[in-house]
């Protein structure tokens, strides 16, 4: 397999601006990564670097009229900036997933569980109700969900978050896309959730060799999934390194201000690591 | 005599409504009983639904608890007078987790700190600015944010609105509920060295609800355990939470994140993709 084709997605000087009534603001600029098959990308940095935004214009979803995008995003080869919505959404949750941060808002209220996972199968594979609801129950399986075939007639809201961000993993692993965006798939839940929640996204991972994009300010989440990691101020990528790189021999100032911010968090490190 | 005392406490959530005798009710929290000293800060460990912040909510006076009594300073605040129960009010504060909910989007942070300053002192025009500014500046913000509407702030900076209203009145005990829990790890980091610079200048004590592990362990003197509404464990010392070998404990010791790639335990598996 050449070095070309285990780039699955490629983002390359990637600049997003946003119309404002004073003119236009630049929020992220010059972005450049891309991630291979199987490998994860961590990408940290603090509240409103622009992350998030970063996601977002990979996926085509902020709002064409007030932003621009500018630069290239290839998901294997194809040129995925300026597409239209219609081709847009055959790409969106066949070929790249998106795990949100809030698995509550991510879900429609009114539909139940397994009205929305098979509507998401049948629009990008043609197969019979039947067929998708085997595999909605396959898949939930293997996320560790028990009695999926309870579970898909349930609304949202009779589960809890970790079992729902379980269903949206599901849901993304059913189509095998060949990117996932997961941003800030476990800030939302509790300590003991968030271990399962990655455990099963590494799980995907490793089953299908999807790429993915782990977007999260908890540098534990990062050292715990992360191959590579790409450091985020102010829009601007300003470091990015191999994992085990990064957390010994920072580079920039603010990776080490932010590594510096987890240490007072384990005063002793020999006692945490009896776990 | 302890500052806060719980007895015994249990509370359950649920009605019993005329035409459905049965109880249907269910039970959060049961026989909870510990002590918080003047100046320490208890850390109370657990997952969503353990009822964390049920107890919160009965410390704080918003609920009453079914059964047990929880004591102020030797006083019940649900039985006590009128007027002793008005002074416990000012004495125990809170900070919630989502700092936005907690401001009313509408008036400036001048005017958020200075509502209890309003109830509680009397003071003149020029006294009560210049005090709002001190506090402003005690918790890390300026002069210049006083006209600042809370949609200005970021989610850390707003959080320490909420400490410098909550520190206003000088209380000796505020409940912490999750109060570190939305923000990114510098401004927890900062925010916890706050707290913890507050707690040894005005002798605060603190509880401390989270399911951060961490962040308990750094801020805390002694450490609850709750689950499904049980006060599992409670240790005197903060360390003995990582030597206890009750299940429920161990569960929670194994989900800890590793804090260097090194020690990762969920990236074991190799893709198999990747090698072939």
């Amino acid at each position: 397999m050449g070095a070309e084709q285990t780039n699955v997605l490629q983002v390359k000087d990637l600049h997003v601006q946003v119309k404002t009534k004073d003119g236009v603001i630049p929020l992220v600029q010059e972005i450049n990564f891309e991630l291979k098959r199987g490998r994860v990308l961590g990408l940290v940095g603090e509240s409103g670097c622009g992350k998030t935004v970063t996601s977002m214009s990979i996926f085509q979803l902020l709002d064409r009229k007030t932003t621009m995008i500018e630069g290239s995003i290839a998901l294997q080869g194809r040129e995925l900036n300026g597409l239209t919505d219609k081709e847009m959404r055959k790409i969106r949750g066949k070929d790249i997933a998106f795990i949100m941060q809030n698995p509550m808002n991510a879900f429609t209220p009114v539909f139940t569980i397994g009205h929305q996972f098979i509507e998401t199968i049948r629009s990008h594979t043609p197969c019979s109700k039947k067929e998708a609801t085997e595999l909605a129950i396959e898949t939930m399986h293997s996320v560790n969900l028990t009695n999926p075939d309870k579970l898909l007639k349930y609304y949202p809201f009779q589960l809890s978050g970790g079992m729902l961000q379980r269903v949206m993993i599901a849901i993304a692993a059913c189509t095998h896309p060949a990117v996932i965006i997961a941003d800030e798939p476990t800030t939302a839940l509790d300590v003991k959730n968030q271990k399962k929640v990655l455990f099963h996204l590494d799980k995907i991972r490793s089953e299908f060799g999807s790429a993915i994009l782990l977007i999260s300010h908890d540098l534990g989440v990062i050292s715990e999934m992360a191959d590579e990691v790409a450091v985020m101020q102010n829009g601007r990528i300003v470091e990015k390194a191999d994992v085990f790189q990064l957390f010994d021999e920072p580079q920039h100032e603010y990776t080490k201000k932010l590594l510096n911010a987890r240490s007072l968090l384990h005063v002793d490190e020999p006692i945490i690591h009896l776990a | 005599m302890s500052l806060i005392q719980v007895n015994e406490v249990t509370h359950s959530y649920g009605s019993r409504s005329f035409f459905n005798w049965k109880d249907r009710s269910k039970k959060v929290l049961s026989d909870i009983s510990f002590s918080i000293e003047e100046g320490a800060c208890l850390g109370l460990l657990g997952s969503s639904g353990a009822g964390k912040s049920t107890l919160g909510k009965l410390i704080l006076g918003l609920e009453r608890p079914q059964n047990g009594q929880i004591l102020f300073q030797g006083h019940d605040i649900y039985t006590a007078d009128k007027h002793t129960r008005q002074k416990i009010r000012r004495d125990i504060q809170a900070v919630f987790q989502d700092s936005y909910s907690s401001v009313n989007p509408r008036i400036t942070a001048e005017r958020i700190i200075a509502e209890p300053l309003e109830n509680y002192e009397k003071l003149t025009a020029a006294e009560q600015k210049r005090t709002i500014v001190e506090l402003l500046e005690r918790v890390g913000l300026s002069e210049g944010d006083l006209k600042k509407y809370p949609h200005q702030f970021s989610g850390g900076q707003l959080q320490r609105i909420n400490i410098a209203r909550a520190i206003s009145i000088k209380p000796k005990f505020i409940v912490l509920d999750e109060s570190v829990s939305s923000l990114d790890m510098v401004n927890q980091k900062l925010i916890l060295e706050l707290l913890n610079e507050l707690k040894e200048d005005f002798g605060l004590s603190y509880l401390f609800i989270t399911h951060d592990i961490k962040a308990a362990y750094t801020i805390s003197d002694s450490l609850g355990v709750l689950e499904k509404g049980e006060l599992v464990e409670l240790y005197d010392s903060k360390n003995q939470f990582f030597t206890s070998e009750h299940p429920i404990v161990k569960e929670m010791r194994g989900s800890i994140l590793a804090e260097h790639p090194r020690f990762r335990s969920i990236r074991t598996r190799v893709s198999r993709v990747s090698h072939t």
